[in-house]
């Protein structure tokens, strides 16, 4: 099965001190690079147009096409800023790759400047991630004292710890000084985007990924995956698999396979649930063990690819608690823009709490059902609707046990004891691709 | 709220045929949903939303359902409900809100309930209670019950945002219509949203919500009389405009409810910008004032002197009864008398000194009031000895500008020109003196359509906050600045150029002369901006030495038969007396007495002066009859005082600064009576009834207009600086009387200067600066700014300590400064 895997960006993070711009260019970095600078700027968007790669940051907008709306030169300044701030529960795969090998962020951000015509990129990180941090300062300064950059200007940003900033226009507010609210759209930043200039706002794993493009070509790119979901992609596995960690495979694996290589649901115990991309997408059953983990396929069984951060559970875990976890985390991320996302993940809280507890009551399910159709859809920004699907996808799939929510606490029916993947005082049992600075 | 979209003026904009439940309607392209559903009779819930801030969409309460054609023409409905505050129109368009969208109404009920969840059901207590959007929405488009049976969000109450602005948090729903005001509106952002989600709350940077460790926020900010962190010019329109009761006057918290408020239309007497107020009335007190919606004037925003200064119309010192001297001879105190009695007293003082009489009329009355004090002067007194002014002023350069420029002009430049030129501003300090044109320039600005250059000795921070182009004069060489000017403005002359000169411009010699030439030679239309009410009447009616109503030269022998003609009393041909020239008349026993309505001592140029001359002419037995709302220092001077009734209690009109007829109605019905209608009784008490003064615009030839060359600039000496001053919105002005939250919010009074002229002046590291002047002198916190070098700012007349009034010198007087 290990043919299944493609490594791309996760190539070298076996290497000695493969965060270094030594060992990046002994594997052939910014190679790509130094192609990208003989080709014309049109050439690279086209090239990534041609290449199919959608954007890696969840939503899967064609990255190509992104670039291209940018209006024509007018003189004044054109900005890249990455998205880095990666934070939704269960999602791990950019911090990864900037911890592994910072440089292939850096090449792609090079590479994308020259196709936009950008001289001054900014790479917007989760503060809370002060070791990434540390390593992107220092990848920026060793591409700088190496001329690789060729006049580009790189800031890396450290944010100050707020979910609602890897919202692009409130990551943009942020990066500007300002309060971290999403913006009214239009205008969409590639016109008004950083300081009201045309902005290109990406996620890492696309950025990363635009130097093999380059260097292997678009029909390379295309050869992986599936026709409309081209190319490779980190699936981050974790929870109650064997071999927690991350895995580059062709967009179209299905979570089968991916267990397969992951070693399998922990000893003795069996799938329950997981999500394909985080905690914003619908969660799945073991009924959806062979769909193509792919922007189509998962859409068809009525979730997101997301950012195929698949977090597993088994049979131990309370459906009731792990959302109950989840709204604790948007009630405490919502940034307060809008009422359906500030009110409604304020009540959702207090009725989950209330049927995690066994104290629920018949009409708090339906309550919980209504409240969070009325948030799904009313919101300022897609924030808002993640924050509605885990208890919707909830309901579909395990209403029995909101039901029981009524008279029997969670902790009852799912001792939490059971579902706890390391007990006080032993060491984590995690094995696998994990990867240690 | 006005239910269309501001356009750009002179633009033509191609309509937009939408369908909005069925109703197809065309709109101009741009134009907001929710605003063509409007203009069709639908009304969308809303609560963010307001026509003259910029769209939000944050509190989602307007959703509707929408489909629009593709390219083949197929209606597709957009898959979520969007928000009608956000959305333009496209063509083609078609819209369903709740009315026939069970998707709308569903939304807007969920909207609905989620903002019930956490507000208070403390409506039988709460100021907006009656009158609150939250309230009347939630009956319409709320559900009768309630299903939150969990814990509500609460927060200590309340919050002093400034000491006239209070905060319950906990009644907010967060639609950020104050803090989007103060931002785009007023140029305050002095409150924000903190924290986030559900803890989300409004405040000024408060280190205790925000967990700073403590400290003050970074770089300059302006402290308010309680050391905080500045309070705005602009507050009071934030409790208007709160679509609950979250934000509260603390004036007016607590002391009635709507629904037992009698409303009417005003027009506010605290300036010559003429905004539309409503005020609010029970049993007979005045409880509040609120904007009125004027867009040709003040849109929907007032200053909150506007709003809150109404208590001096009613305070302790009001007069009630006429008061008349004891004792036969004239010389006991004042005591009340009748209104029979005081009018006999008065005439006959005055008929037997008839003719070296003289008129002090003020400048703050109505133009009704004008045209009266106008036609009393010549007709009654049989003089032109009259002189509105009660201020610094320009002697006859002034008079002439106003003869020549000002009388009878009618509308001119208006306030919708102010929105789309390049405007100079002389002599006027637009936040501090006419806050209804500063909104009207700073909304202009803002959308870059207007550009602003101001000549004066420092770039203010209401002028910062138009973006302003500092024109540096120091006080005294405003000519000379003026003189060396070939334009200004950013559009090379593609906008219209307009010239606003403020009256303190002609406390500089030259100054008018210059600024005229200016206009002309750069081609801009020229307007005076006066800070009272009344003055602009005052200019209207004649009460001028060299003036007769409509722009009539005294001098002018046809306009002097057109007035005859229209009075059946042929006015005196001799031009009298200016102010100071009837002040040294009366000093020199020229004059046996004068009529003095609406001036306040401290405002005249040279309060010890005027005082001894009042004096003067009554231990030479003169008469002093004085008209006056309040005692002051003159009432207690006068021989005989008639009250007269202040702006609530009498109907009106108020001219602007441009030129236009503000009518007003009385608010109450009481006994007292206006100063046309008591000198109407005066009048027929003498003898001589007055008659109706009121002429159309003189169209023969005006009075040339002055030319007066720029003076040389004052040179201070070691120790010594030149003194800038001019009054700030919020000071000592007795028409802020009795509004201590209000005062509240006046600026800290502060001396400024260059670092340069401090150091020059040996005061480097001084925390206070004294400042003296011929009368006296003042101690105030000195703060460095990029004033002028050698020029010494001082408030005129704060509230707290004294000011420049204090000094006995004007504006451009050499001071001496120490440390």
């Amino acid at each position: 099965m290990t043919d299944t895997l493609t490594p791309v960006l996760s190539d070298i993070w076996d290497a000695d001190r493969s965060w270094t711009l030594a060992t990046y260019r002994e594997h052939g970095g910014y190679r790509a690079l130094a192609r990208a600078r003989e080709l014309a700027p049109a050439d690279l968007v086209e090239l990534v147009k041609a290449s199919g790669l959608r954007g890696r940051g969840g939503a899967g907008f064609p990255t190509g096409l992104k670039w291209s709306f940018l209006p024509p030169p007018d003189g004044g300044p054109r900005y890249l800023v990455v998205n880095a701030d990666e934070s939704e529960p269960g999602t791990c795969k950019d911090v990864p790759v900037m911890l592994a090998n910072p440089h292939v962020l850096i090449e792609g951000v090079a590479i994308t400047s020259a196709a936009i015509g950008c001289e001054h990129a900014f790479i917007y990180l989760r503060g809370e991630v002060v070791h990434v941090y540390r390593r992107l300062l220092a990848a920026v300064r060793e591409a700088e004292e190496a001329g690789l950059l060729q006049g580009l200007r790189i800031t890396v940003h450290a944010g100050a710890g707020a979910y609602i900033c890897g919202e692009e226009t409130a990551l943009l507010d942020s990066l500007e000084g300002r309060r971290g609210q999403p913006r009214l759209k239009p205008p969409f930043p590639a016109v008004a985007g950083l300081y009201a200039r045309p902005t290109v706002v990406n996620n890492v794993e696309s950025i990363a990924s635009v130097p093999g493009i380059v260097l292997g070509g678009a029909e390379w790119f295309t050869g992986l995956g599936t026709p409309k979901s081209a190319g490779h992609g980190l699936f981050s596995l974790s929870g109650h698999v064997r071999r927690p960690g991350q895995y580059e495979a062709p967009l179209g694996i299905t979570l089968r396979e991916l267990l397969e290589l992951a070693g399998g649901i922990r000893e003795g115990h069996r799938l329950k649930f997981w999500t394909p991309g985080g905690s914003s997408t619908p969660i799945l059953t073991d009924a959806h063990l062979d769909i193509p983990l792919d922007y189509e396929g998962v859409a068809g069984a009525g979730s997101m690819l997301g950012t195929r951060a698949l977090q597993i559970f088994d049979e131990t875990v309370s459906v009731v608690r792990a959302v109950s976890r989840w709204i604790d985390f948007y009630k405490h991320e919502s940034c307060g823009k809008c009422t359906p996302c500030r009110e409604g993940t304020y009540w959702l809280q207090q009725v989950m709490h209330r049927l995690e507890e066994g104290r629920g009551t018949p009409e708090d399910i339906r309550t919980l059902e209504d409240v969070a159709g009325n948030i799904l859809g009313r919101s300022f920004c897609a924030l808002g609707d993640a924050a509605a699907t885990p208890v919707q996808s909830g309901l579909e799939h395990f209403r029995e046990e909101f039901e029981a929510g009524c008279h029997t606490p969670a902790r009852d029916l799912f001792p939490y004891e059971a579902s706890a993947l390391a007990t006080a005082g032993t060491a984590s049992a995690r094995g696998g691709r994990e990867v240690t600075a | 709220m006005t239910t269309t979209q501001p356009a750009p003026t002179g633009q033509v904009v191609p309509l937009v045929e939408v369908t909005i439940d069925g109703v197809r309607t065309e709109v101009p392209k741009g134009t907001l949903v929710i605003r063509a559903a409007e203009d069709i009779g639908i009304a969308i819930p809303r609560f963010c939303d307001h026509p003259l801030l910029k769209p939000a969409g944050a509190c989602r309460q307007c959703l509707v359902e929408v489909a629009t054609p593709d390219r083949e023409g197929t209606l597709r409905t957009m898959p979520k409900p969007q928000a009608s505050c956000t959305l333009e129109v496209s063509p083609g368009m078609v819209v369903s809100t709740q009315l026939t969208s069970e998707v709308a109404d569903k939304a807007q009920h969920g909207v609905m309930e989620f903002l019930l969840i956490n507000h208070p059901l403390d409506c039988p207590i709460c100021d907006k209670g009656g009158e609150c959007p939250l309230q009347n929405q939630a009956m319409a488009h709320g559900r009768a019950t309630t299903r939150f049976v969990d814990v509500k969000r609460t927060y200590p109450k309340p919050l002093a945002i400034s000491t006239q602005i209070l905060l319950d948090r906990e009644r907010c729903i967060l639609c950020q219509r104050c803090t989007r005001f103060s931002d785009e509106i007023a140029g305050d952002p002095f409150i924000e949203l903190q924290m986030r989600g559900a803890r989300q709350q409004i405040g000024t940077f408060d280190s205790g919500v925000l967990g700073f460790a403590g400290d003050a926020p970074v770089g300059a900010a302006e402290l308010d009389d309680s050391g905080r962190p500045f309070a705005s010019y602009f507050s009071g329109n934030t409790i208007q405009i709160c679509p609950v009761g979250a934000l509260t006057s603390a004036a007016y918290r607590f002391r009635a409810r709507p629904f037992d408020l009698v409303s009417v239309p005003s027009i506010a007497e605290h300036d010559a910008c003429g905004a539309a107020i409503r005020i609010d009335h029970r049993r007979g007190v005045v409880l509040r004032r609120l904007a009125g919606d004027d867009p040709a004037v003040n849109e929907e925003w007032i200053s909150d002197k506007d709003r809150f200064a109404f208590r001096w119309q009613v305070a302790a010192d009001r007069l009630v009864a006429p008061l008349v001297r004891d004792g036969e001879d004239g010389s006991g105190p004042l005591v009340e008398t009748s209104w029979a009695d005081a009018l006999d007293v008065a005439a006959t003082l005055l008929a037997q000194r008839r003719g070296s009489l003289a008129a002090l009329p003020g400048g703050r009355g109505t133009l009704e009031d004008a045209l009266a004090w106008s036609a009393f002067t010549r007709v009654v007194l049989g003089t032109n000895d009259v002189d509105f002014r009660s201020r610094a002023y320009g002697g006859a350069e002034e008079a002439d500008h106003l003869a020549a420029r000002v009388a009878g002009s009618g509308l001119d430049v208006t306030y919708a020109d102010l929105d789309g030129a390049d405007v100079l501003l002389a002599g006027l300090e637009p936040e501090e003196e006419a806050a209804t044109i500063f909104l009207r320039l700073r909304k202009g600005v803002l959308a870059a359509r207007t550009h602003v250059t101001v000549l004066g000795p420092y770039l203010t921070r209401g002028s910062a906050k138009l973006r302003a182009t500092l024109l540096p004069a120091a006080p005294g060489t405003e000519a000379e600045v003026l003189e060396a000017t070939d334009t200004f403005g950013a559009s090379d002359g593609d906008r219209p150029r307009i010239v606003l000169v403020g009256e303190r411009l002609a406390a500089a010699p030259g100054g008018l002369t210059a600024a005229a030439a200016l206009a002309e030679r750069t081609g801009a239309r020229l307007a005076w901006v006066p800070r009272r009410a009344g003055d602009r009447a005052a200019v209207e009616a004649g009460l001028l030495p060299i003036l007769l109503p409509g722009g009539r030269p005294v001098a002018d022998e046809s306009a002097r038969a057109e007035v005859a003609a229209a009075w059946g009393v042929t006015p005196p041909a001799a031009p009298g007396r200016d102010l100071a020239g009837i002040l040294d008349a009366l000093r020199a026993g020229e004059l046996a007495g004068v009529v003095v309505g609406g001036v306040e001592l401290e405002d005249l140029p040279d309060p010890a002066a005027a005082l001894a001359a009042l004096e003067a002419v009554r231990a030479a037995g003169g008469v002093v009859v004085s008209l006056e709302v309040r005692r002051s220092a003159i009432t207690e001077l006068a021989d005989v005082v008639l009250p007269v009734a202040p702006p609530a209690e009498k109907a009106g009109t108020f001219l602007t600064w441009e030129g236009r007829p503000r009518a007003f109605a009385a608010v109450f019905d009481t006994a007292a009576l206006g100063d046309a209608a008591v000198l109407g009784l005066l009048a027929e008490e003498i003898g001589t009834p007055l008659p109706d003064a009121s002429m159309p615009a003189w169209r023969g030839q005006r009075v040339a207009a002055a030319r007066l060359d720029a003076p040389a600039p004052p040179e201070p000496g070691p120790g010594q600086a030149v003194l800038a001053t001019w009054r700030l919105l919020l000071d000592a002005g007795r028409g802020q009387d009795d509004e201590p939250h209000l005062a509240g919010t006046a600026r800290r009074a502060v001396a400024l200067m260059a670092e340069s002229t401090a150091r020059g002046l040996g005061l480097q590291g001084a925390a206070e600066v004294t400042v003296r002047g011929p009368r006296g002198s003042v101690t105030l916190p000195l703060v460095l700014a990029g004033v002028v070098d050698g020029v010494v700012w001082l408030p005129f007349s704060p509230r707290e300590r004294a000011g420049a009034a204090a000094l006995g010198a004007q504006s451009g007087d050499i001071v001496e400064v120490t440390a």
